[in-house]
């Protein structure tokens, strides 16, 4: 039971972040219907730039911890927002208009571009680092030295997902700029027809899942310690894994799929078999696709002419 | 006009210096405590200058000032070679920066003086004072290609051949077959498959398990790693083929990654990330190309009595390797031309039309993704054949990214385009060791490019495969 309860805790922690990347996709996916390949590398790119910030900031010789992880986050974030409105700009929007197979083309170029730019400046080693935030609480403790723990970094990462999960519903439900991401994703030449700037709307889109991508590489590179140029191909199959399980388009299901999707890696690894827990999230993608290719919540696609 | 075009240069370039200054600007270098930073920012910020005079430029050849930027590009270009610059990377994009921007605004020059003065048509064909018909292009392919084989085939025993240059042919002619069978798939039938590399890991695999447990040969062993791997393309493309285009593109990818980490992990059949080692080499009906043949054969040289040389072999693998690239070439050439070729043509260009014309989309689909899946493995059984030793480190996404970057660039569908992309991406990187850690990189951006600027892929060919010659003769 309390071993159950480590990998709860630890799978919920790991879905949260898949989650919170799988926003980008399936945001991306409502709203232009085209899978953005290269929001793995965005990921990437957003826990490069906490690595390399937190490094310079330690550099100057700052104490207050709190303090630096705001500078760093929010650094974070705006230069990876940036790095996905700039993705979106040359790669995807002058395809707007061509068959659906052309923008995945040129996603996947830019993914590898950018696996291979990151890669050249930064090499190809995993930085590794100090780890800032320590600690946690002991939930239980069994006979034979067993503790359940919950670290103060996973109670963080799931408040602050949740914070965020809150606020981007909110976006889209409650304001301007939802209303026109949501008018878009209907009909973009009927939106435009009614005052809706398209192209501006599509790129708050990317920037929005580009800066939650940020967030979840800040978070993960804060809670595994250790950044390398290749880690958003995996996290990204397996977020939009989560974005296809929960019905690609649809907001709670992202979140929904994301942490379905923790816990299958989790309780795999921790109950099964730890070298085949990626087969496993592979495996389940290939079945929802075959199976229920509109996922748990999504809408079923009708095919236009 | 040209504050405009100026105020949009510098907003480029600064976004451009935002964007390279963490990553480009601060280095994380493993130091004695950890991690430490290594600046680069005069790296920063001479990109980004080049970035503004670049975009400057272009804007200005496009508002009608390419006279003037012109010369001062290709000044720019030579001063740049020898100025000193903080890394070789950015002179050398320095160089090609100004004569690339000097040419596109030659380029402009003469496009307009040649469209203004004489023939309204296409302002290339009046620019060479040629008109090209189609039919005469693909009459010419076919003599193209009939010399580019003819010189293949005597090449080992021109002066060009040497033991480096044989292992360069060998390896493109591998990526040749590839991209060809991948071109089945992708070119003809439209289906984007991402995980291409899977089924050459099983060619490969299956010719390396099946020699080392029931001691088969490579001749029996090639069509039955073709088998297989077709079997398995059946298999998966049974169930995923109903997915819409992009779909089936990820699971594909899914299925990729899941046969590379299982030949990873299932160490008790496949020794995992060691690999398979010792696996035979191809013999010419049972002679074999070593110094010593092994216990009951006999030896090339010592049966036709000639000395020993180790080129023998490496000819040898290249006159398989030229064969099943002919095989192949030929077949998937032959193939567009049959019902399923032309039923292929028609789902790439409309799958709903192509439904409704009665064409059973299913089985149409199956018989190029199976039949793409053959050709690998066939080049896997030959890959195996040829190094020796596999493991899973062969076979992965990159591979497959490559084996897609070259059908693309080769122009999707088109034959020879795709020999042509071998030749420049796979020989290119191997004759200039020094650009190998570019080469993904120039992939990468390679792909997005072409498909910002040409979506049907660079030199690609649609033609037609059925024509109306009544029709056409009367018009």
């Amino acid at each position: 039971m309390d071993y159950f309860l480590q990998q709860l805790i630890n799978g919920l922690t790991l879905g949260a972040v898949y989650g919170l990347i799988a926003i980008g996709y399936t945001m991306v996916y409502g709203i232009i219907g085209m899978i953005n390949f290269a929001h793995g590398e965005i990921y990437m790119i957003g826990a490069f730039v906490t690595v390399i910030s937190f490094v310079v900031l330690g550099l100057t010789g700052l104490n207050q911890t709190a303090f630096i992880l705001m500078i760093v986050l929010l650094s974070s974030i705006a230069i990876t927002s940036l790095y996905g409105w700039t993705v979106e700009r040359v790669a995807y929007r002058p395809l707007r208009h061509s068959p659906r197979l052309a923008p995945l083309i040129s996603a996947i170029g830019m993914s590898v571009f950018l696996q291979n730019y990151v890669q050249l400046l930064q090499g190809a080693r995993v930085k590794t680092m100090q780890p800032v935030l320590q600690g946690g609480f002991t939930l239980s403790v069994n006979g034979d030295n067993f503790a359940v723990t919950i670290s103060y970094l996973q109670i963080i990462i799931m408040l602050l997902t949740t914070l965020l999960m809150i606020t981007v519903t909110i976006l889209i439900h409650r304001t301007p700029l939802g209303r026109a991401q949501r008018a878009c994703e209907q009909d973009k030449t009927m939106a435009a027809l009614v005052g809706v700037n398209v192209d501006r709307t599509i790129s708050t889109t990317f920037v929005i899942g580009a800066a939650l991508a940020a967030i979840a590489g800040f978070m993960v590179t804060m809670y595994y310690g250790v950044a390398d140029f290749f880690m958003g191909f995996l996290a990204g199959m397996k977020a939009f894994t989560a974005a296809v399980l929960g019905g690609i388009g649809s907001l709670p299901g992202a979140m929904f799929g994301g942490l379905l999707i923790g816990l299958i890696e989790s309780f795999w690894a921790g109950y099964v078999n730890a070298q085949y827990k990626d087969v496993a999230v592979f495996a389940i993608l290939m079945l929802v696709l075959m199976i229920r290719p509109n996922g748990l919540f999504g809408r079923p696609e009708i095919e236009k002419v | 006009m040209v504050s405009a075009r100026l105020k949009d240069a510098l907003i480029t370039a600064l976004i451009a210096a935002v964007l390279a200054l963490p990553l480009a600007g601060a280095r994380t270098i493993d130091g004695v405590n950890g991690l430490t930073v290594e600046w680069h920012v005069v790296d920063v910020a001479v990109a980004a200058a080049l970035i503004f005079l670049g975009r400057l430029s272009i804007g200005l050849i496009i508002d009608g000032l390419a006279a003037y930027i012109a010369p001062l590009a290709l000044i720019f270009g030579v001063v740049a070679a020898y100025m000193p610059m903080p890394s070789p990377f950015l002179k050398t994009v320095a160089v090609i920066g100004g004569f690339s921007i000097a040419g596109r605004a030659a380029f402009e020059i003469l496009r307009r003086r040649f469209r203004s003065t004489h023939h309204p048509g296409h302002w290339i064909t009046s620019f060479a004072g040629i008109t090209l018909k189609s039919e005469g292009i693909l009459k010419n392919l076919t003599a193209v290609s009939l010399l580019l084989f003819v010189f293949m085939l005597v090449f080992p025993f021109t002066p060009l051949s040497t033991r480096y240059s044989m292992d360069v042919a060998i390896m493109v002619l591998t990526y040749v077959v590839l991209a060809w069978g991948l071109n089945i798939t992708v070119g003809f039938a439209g289906l984007l498959d991402l995980g291409y590399v899977a089924f050459y890991a099983l060619g490969a695999y299956s010719y390396a398990l099946l020699a080392q447990s029931i001691g088969i040969g490579f001749w029996t062993a090639l069509p039955v790693a073709g088998i297989i791997a077709a079997i398995a393309g059946f298999l998966l493309g049974f169930p995923v083929l109903r997915l819409r285009g992009d779909y089936f593109a990820i699971v594909t990818l899914g299925f990729g990654e899941i046969v590379r980490l299982v030949l990873t992990n299932w160490t008790t059949l496949t020794n995992g990330p060691n690999g398979i080692s010792g696996i035979p080499r191809p013999t010419l009906f049972g002679l074999e190309f070593a110094r010593d043949a092994s216990e009951g054969r006999k030896a090339f040289h010592e049966f036709f009595g000639i000395a020993f040389d180790p080129m023998q072999r490496v000819m040898f693998l290249y006159y398989i390797i030229l064969t099943l690239a002919f095989v192949v070439g030929v077949f998937s050439v032959r193939l567009r031309r049959l019902p399923i070729g032309r039923a292929w043509e028609a789902f790439r260009e409309d799958e709903i039309a192509c439904a409704a014309l009665g064409i059973n989309r299913t089985r149409i689909k199956l018989a190029a993704y199976s039949l793409g899946a053959m050709v690998a493995g066939l080049a896997g059984a030959f890959f195996a054949a040829r190094q020796g030793f596999i493991s899973p480190e062969s076979f992965t996404f990159q591979e497959s990214a490559t084996i897609l970057a070259i059908v693309i660039l080769g122009g999707v569908g088109n034959p020879l385009g795709i020999v042509l992309a071998a030749v420049f991406i796979i020989g290119l990187p191997e004759l200039f060791r020094e650009l190998e850690q570019y080469r993904m990189l120039a992939f990468g951006a390679g792909m997005m490019l072409i498909m910002v600027w040409r979506p049907g892929g660079l030199m690609a060919v649609r033609e037609p495969t059925v024509r109306l010659r009544a029709i056409e003769n009367k018009v």
